[in-house]
């Protein structure tokens, strides 16, 4: 053997020159039927019952919903809901009341759900200023807020679409005459608590305007503990969401009667928009949610079923 | 659109999203060109500075070769380069000889003469010089003097030999071919036309509904405060929004990746050491970069013979002397010891069977310093024969003028050659007249094709033993060669040595002159024996053809040579079956209605026939396809569409080209392999050209070889014409995820993150089913992307200044989050997967019958590795009408049609279905592709 010859087969075993020969080892899967096959019925037997046990998840989850945006206006406006709303001397308090289904354990989490509401509208989600709800007074960092920008020529804080349009509805529960505690701390994501709103910004000259949107913020307390505001920022990606408004830390038994006071102030009914309170415990999966599940069951069964389909076609013409 | 994209107002997504692509994807592009350019601008200026002498008003002068212009005195020395195309005007040699060496333009490495352009007085002496030189254009200064090939000296030839040599500077005439344009940059062009239309079109719709729904609902949405009074330009600006939003259908990138993948499948030739010939160390080279994937997509590939299937190396194989075989059993004559002791011996038939061997041909022998001989042949048949002498101890040892010099046993016979009667295809002989120096004895000695020497044989001769010599010989696919030889009395000798004079320096009809003159000469002769030369195969040939073949890519064979040479190699080659698996048609005839009967006979039975299990080849001879070609293209052009093989003999240079012309109008890809000059323009015409360099060409087999290789290559593009599962998987993303992620869990930035990963988790999926061969490289590029876009977002996701902070750590908390990704895959993927093994099982492609072929072949790793029905049946079916193929070169011989429909039915995994198939969907495709032509 040559040095050449040596030096060659040196180089065949490096990796590089394994690559530049094309000669790296290879893997080349064919789609044999017994490999579809087996990847069908694979699939099928872990989707079934990981959607089963998906399902029960969800089923254990109970779920209270009570639409109230045109049961809280009473008979004589119901023609003109618009002008009810936007009318401040009209008092908007309401009351619904509802019986626990079923045994409801402990948090029991309260939602506002809105319908029909596009919080996903490109002029509504750029309508903010982090800078400015981390770090408060920022004259120039404020352009993004438009059209809610400034008011008396003095900056508003917070600024922007989104919080001009706060959710002001409150809800108060009633268990058995005795008002039901309801929890409204720590209903925003901690990390937007501590790093997204600022301790030390204040609202200012907020809801000033002529026009004024939604709800009002106390502008002694920093942003930072504004957790309805916190929560509302979070900009949902659907036009159906629920926002957490607080949890209950008691047990709910069944046919327990709830009976909610609430002053409905936002207006969704100038687009049509419906208000929904929902009260529901969570699974290990979320709320209730049978898609999931479903979906699961469904992938699961027709694998199974086209695995069997190419297994019959297989063994009846094994290729013409 | 970029610009639009800075106009905030619009703007969907942030500016950096497009500019950053955009600004890499051209400064990737425009480094590649640079780096392209700059090597080509090397390898100009290499080749444009080399000094060469040019002799100016009687002084040489060093000047750069690109500063050569026409008319100029080149001046060259020994073993230069000639810089340009030359018209020889003077040499060292005193008979205005020159030797050069034309290896690089056609391969061929024996030298050639090439004689002084004598121009003494035209008025005077034009008829001698007419006699001298053949009529060849071009002409030069009002055709006063006919210029041949044999005056000039083309570019990149060496001067050998030669101590010097000058020369006229013609033109620089070879041209920059045309750029080959893939079909894939074709097809990309088209694509994005249509994707820019489709774009319009969404545009427009989604525009309108968009300002409609604004002006319906939007206006409200108090929360969301339009304006009432908007400005001019507002109706413009949703339509302009998703404008931006499906300007990523047109993919900018794809051009500059399949770029950037061509060179590196082009490097990847360049470095394939495979791919080197172990003899001379050349490495194959990938000159145009941009065409390489479409060497997967090649349908037919036209193929040289000499040079390119064979080797073009002839050796002495076996001979029959006087009724004596030699060689039959070893295979090699030069090792047969009764052969040996036979020379040992001085039998006078063997010694002058040798003579004939050593002198009889054109064969200059060059001494080197070191005393060895080497041959310089014209044709590789006498190369071999004086060869093969030369180790029987008859050593053809110098050449001084006319007088030639043979060691034979430690004797040194000479010989004067008195006249050389040339091989012309016509006489399918040639012969030299000898004098014996010492004897003084004159003698005829002659070689040719059998049918040229035996009828001539003196009377009485017995012949039968040499005719079947030929045809035992001419059936093991070797070439054989006559010899004989005439003692001729002096007058007779001198009486035919002026009539030959005569007829050398006739105008008019000189070549038909001479032959009858030689006619005279040649005839009564003894038939000394039958040479049997073997034209050996490249290494791998006929398993390479198989291959290929099985991928139905269908070959055509243009060739200069005879045509049963022609269908001899064609059938040891395995490239066309004998019979009766394999029919032979053949078009011949002389006259426009003979060939158009017979073309018509042909395409009826090829009609016929195409629906059978058949293989059928037909063969053309370059007369009838000049005729073919020119009055009956329509009919050539189906039957050329119907063929899978053909083979084409006697084809010229141009008509090679116009073959491959034929194929490309009817929108097939070809690829031309060639090595010789002959071949260069049907290479510069075909899709792809191969030129194999040099004399040797194991890179046929090799290049043909990476062909294969590449076709799955051709994956790449064909995902991206999978837009049906995009747009499935479109679908199936948005719906899991908007149901999944409902109510209480759709905040916007989680909600786009889920979607994200589905979209990244099928994108995986889709490559790795995509992926026909998964080497590491390709798993690190699939589940690598994955990982780092997992990476990539934790890391986002822990800056808190980021939009989407903690984003990432709260999904990959959720089992929710898991749980709908491998909802998204299963959904995804279940169809696609579905889909794709039925139209694999039950309707092939050619990469997939291919890849199982390939895997039926070598140990390599499979997935699935259960093969249900493995091939006893084929095995039955192997035809035992190999006669004539030499040696079983193909051990696994497999079919490509197999004759029993139920041997078919179940051969899984041989080629047999899926030919079937492809013949049929040929016939029914064939005719819509031919509408173009006519």
């Amino acid at each position: 053997m040559t040095d050449t010859d040596r030096g060659t087969q040196r180089d065949r075993d490096s990796a590089f020159s394994l690559f530049t020969q094309q000669s790296l080892p290879a893997c080349k899967p064919v789609l044999t039927p017994e490999w579809v096959i087996m990847t069908f019925l694979f699939i099928g037997f872990i989707f079934i019952p990981v959607g089963l046990v998906t399902l029960r998840a969800s089923h254990s989850v109970v779920e209270i919903v009570e639409r109230y945006d045109i049961g809280c206006v009473p008979e004589p406006f119901r023609i003109d809901k618009v002008s009810y709303i936007q009318d401040d001397s009209i008092p908007k308090n309401c009351s619904l009341s509802f019986k626990v289904p079923k045994y409801m354990k402990a948090p029991i989490y309260i939602y506002y759900q809105l319908e029909n509401y596009y919080q996903n509208h490109r002029r509504y989600v750029k309508s903010r200023s982090d800078k400015q709800l981390l770090h408060g007074q920022n004259e120039h960092g404020i352009s993004s807020c438009q059209p809610v920008e400034v008011n008396n020529d003095r900056p508003i804080i917070p600024c922007g679409l989104i919080a001009w349009s706060l959710f002001n509805d409150t809800f108060t529960f009633i268990r058995n005459r005795a008002e039901l505690k309801v929890n409204r701390k720590n209903i925003a994501w901690k990390s937007d608590r501590e790093h997204k709103f600022g301790k030390n910004v204040y609202p200012f000259n907020f809801q000033n305007g002529t026009l004024i949107g939604g709800g009002k913020l106390n502008p002694t307390i920093p942003l930072s503990d504004q957790e309805d505001l916190i929560v509302w920022m979070r900009t949902s990606a659907l036009p159906s969401f629920r926002k957490l408004y607080g949890r209950i830390e008691k047990d709910l038994d069944v046919d327990d009667v709830v009976v909610v006071h609430l002053m409905n102030n936002y207006n969704t009914y100038s687009f049509g928009g419906k208000k929904k309170l929902v009260l529901s415990t969570t699974s290990w999966l979320g709320g209730k949610n049978d898609f999931l599940g479903l979906a699961y069951v469904f992938i699961g069964s027709s694998s199974v079923t086209i695995a069997v389909v190419f297994t019959l076609l297989h063994l009846l013409s094994p290729r013409h | 659109m970029g610009a639009v994209q800075l106009w905030s107002l619009i703007t969907p997504v942030n500016p950096a999203s497009t500019w950053g692509p955009l600004i890499f994807i051209f400064a990737v592009s425009a480094s590649k060109e640079a780096w392209d350019d700059y090597n080509r601008y090397l390898s100009d200026k290499k080749a444009n500075e080399k000094l060469v002498w040019v002799v100016r008003q009687g002084i040489r002068k060093q000047i750069q070769a690109q500063d050569i212009h026409v008319g100029n005195i080149v001046w060259l020395r020994e073993n230069d380069e000639v810089p340009c195309d030359l018209v020889l005007i003077g040499t060292s040699d005193p008979q205005g000889l020159c030797y050069v060496e034309t290896a690089a333009l056609d391969g061929e490495t024996d030298l050639k003469t090439r004689g002084v352009i004598e121009c003494p007085n035209p008025d005077k002496d034009i008829t001698r010089f007419d006699a001298n030189l053949r009529l060849f254009p071009p002409f030069i200064d009002n055709d006063v003097c006919p210029l041949t090939i044999k005056n000039t000296i083309l570019q990149s030839c060496y001067l050998r030999n030669t101590e010097w040599a000058c020369g006229v500077a013609l033109g620089m005439s070879r041209g920059i071919p045309e750029p080959k344009l893939t079909a894939m940059d074709a097809m990309i062009d088209k694509l994005t036309g249509a994707i820019f239309v489709f774009q319009i079109v969404v545009v427009m719709v989604l525009g309108i509904a968009g300002n409609v729904w604004k002006d319906t609902e939007a206006r409200k949405q108090w929360y969301v405060q339009y304006p009432i009074e908007g400005p001019w330009y507002e109706l413009l600006v949703i339509p302009l929004r998703f404008e931006l939003l499906c300007s990523i259908m047109i993919p900018i990138s794809i051009k500059v990746s399949l770029d950037l993948v061509k060179s590196l499948y082009a490097k990847f030739i360049d470095w394939d050491a495979e791919m080197i010939d172990y003899e001379t160390g050349i490495p194959s080279h990938a000159t145009n970069t941009a065409i390489s994937e479409d060497l997967g997509q090649v349908e037919y590939i036209m193929t040289d013979k000499t040079g390119t299937l064979t080797e073009n190396r002839m050796i002495f194989r076996r001979c029959c002397i006087s009724g004596v075989f030699y060689g039959n059993e070893s295979g090699d004559a030069l090792k047969d010891t009764k052969l040996l002791n036979a020379v040992a011996g001085g039998s006078p038939d063997v010694v002058q069977f040798l003579t004939v061997m050593a002198i009889c041909n054109t064969v200059v022998p060059i001494k080197s310093k070191t005393g060895a001989i080497s041959y310089k042949a014209q044709s590789q048949d006498e190369d071999a024969l004086v060869n093969a002498a030369a180790q029987l101890h008859m050593v053809y040892a110098n050449k001084n003028a006319n007088i030639l010099e043979i060691r034979f046993n430690g004797s040194v016979i000479k010989y004067e050659v008195l006249e050389i009667l040339e091989f012309t295809s016509d006489r399918k002989r040639m012969s030299v007249v000898v004098k014996d120096c010492q004897t003084g004895k004159i003698v005829l000695l002659s070689k040719g094709a059998d049918e040229a020497i035996l009828p001539y044989a003196f009377v009485g001769q017995q012949t039968r033993t040499f005719i079947e010599a030929v045809e035992q010989y001419a059936q093991l696919g070797l070439r054989t060669l006559c010899l004989a030889f005439r003692e001729l009395r002096e007058d007779e000798y001198q009486e035919w040595s002026l009539m030959f004079k005569e007829a050398s320096s006739t105008l008019v009809d000189r070549e038909w002159r001479i032959a009858e003159v030689c006619q005279r000469l040649e005839h009564d002769f003894e038939v000394l024996g039958v040479t049997a030369i073997e034209d050996r195969l490249q290494d791998g040939v006929p398993e390479t053809i198989e291959t290929l073949r099985k991928a139905g890519i269908n070959f055509w064979m243009l060739t200069g040579d005879k045509q049963n040479t022609a269908i001899q190699i064609a059938l040891s080659c395995n490239f066309i079956s004998p019979e009766p698996k394999g029919q032979l048609l053949l078009i011949d005839g002389k006259t426009e209605d003979e060939v158009c009967r017979s073309l018509e006979r042909v395409l009826l039975t090829m009609r016929i026939t195409s629906s059978e299990p058949k293989d059928v080849a037909f063969v053309v001879d370059g007369w009838a396809l000049e005729i073919a070609l020119k009055h009956y293209r329509k009919a050539f052009t189906e039957l050329a569409i119907l063929s899978r093989t053909a083979i084409c003999c006697r084809v010229t240079p141009s008509q090679k080209a116009q073959l491959v012309e034929l194929l490309k109008s009817c929108d097939y890809r070809t690829l031309a392999i060639g090595d010789g000059g002959n071949d260069v323009r049907m290479i510069q015409q075909a899709d792809i050209g191969v030129g194999i360099s040099g004399r040797e060409g194991l890179q046929a087999a090799r290049a043909a070889d990476y062909s294969i290789g590449s076709v799955s290559g051709t994956s790449l593009f064909n995902s991206a014409s999978e837009s049906e599962y995009i747009c499935w998987m479109a679908i199936v993303v948005f719906v899991i995820t908007i149901h999944a992620y409902a109510y209480e869990k759709s905040e916007m930035e989680e909600l786009s993150m889920v979607a994200l990963s589905g979209c990244i988790w099928l994108q995986a999926f889709v490559v790795a089913l995509e992926t026909n061969s998964f080497t590491i490289l390709q798993h690190l590029a699939i589940w690598g992307n994955l990982v780092a876009f997992y990476v990539i977002n934790w890391i986002f996701s822990a800056i808190p200044a980021s939009g989407m902070y903690t984003i990432m750590f709260r999904l990959c908390r959720q089992p929710s989050y898991w749980i709908t990704m491998s909802l998204i895959v299963a959904a995804g993927m279940g169809p696609v997967l579905a889909l794709k093994y039925f139209r694999y099982t039950y309707r092939p492609s050619k990469i997939n019958t291919l890849q199982q072929a390939e895997r039926m072949g070598g140990p390599i790793l499979t997935l699935g590795n259960i093969e249900p029905h493995p091939r006893p049946m084929e095995k039955e079916v192997v035809s035992p009408l190999q006669i004539s193929q030499p040696k079983n070169r193909n051990p696994v011989y497999e079919p490509l049609l197999s004759d029993s429909p139920n041997s078919s039915r179940r051969s899984l995994g041989s080629g047999a279905p899926f030919d079937f198939f492809q013949s049929q969907s040929r016939l029914s495709s064939s005719y819509s592709r031919n509408c173009k032509d006519n």
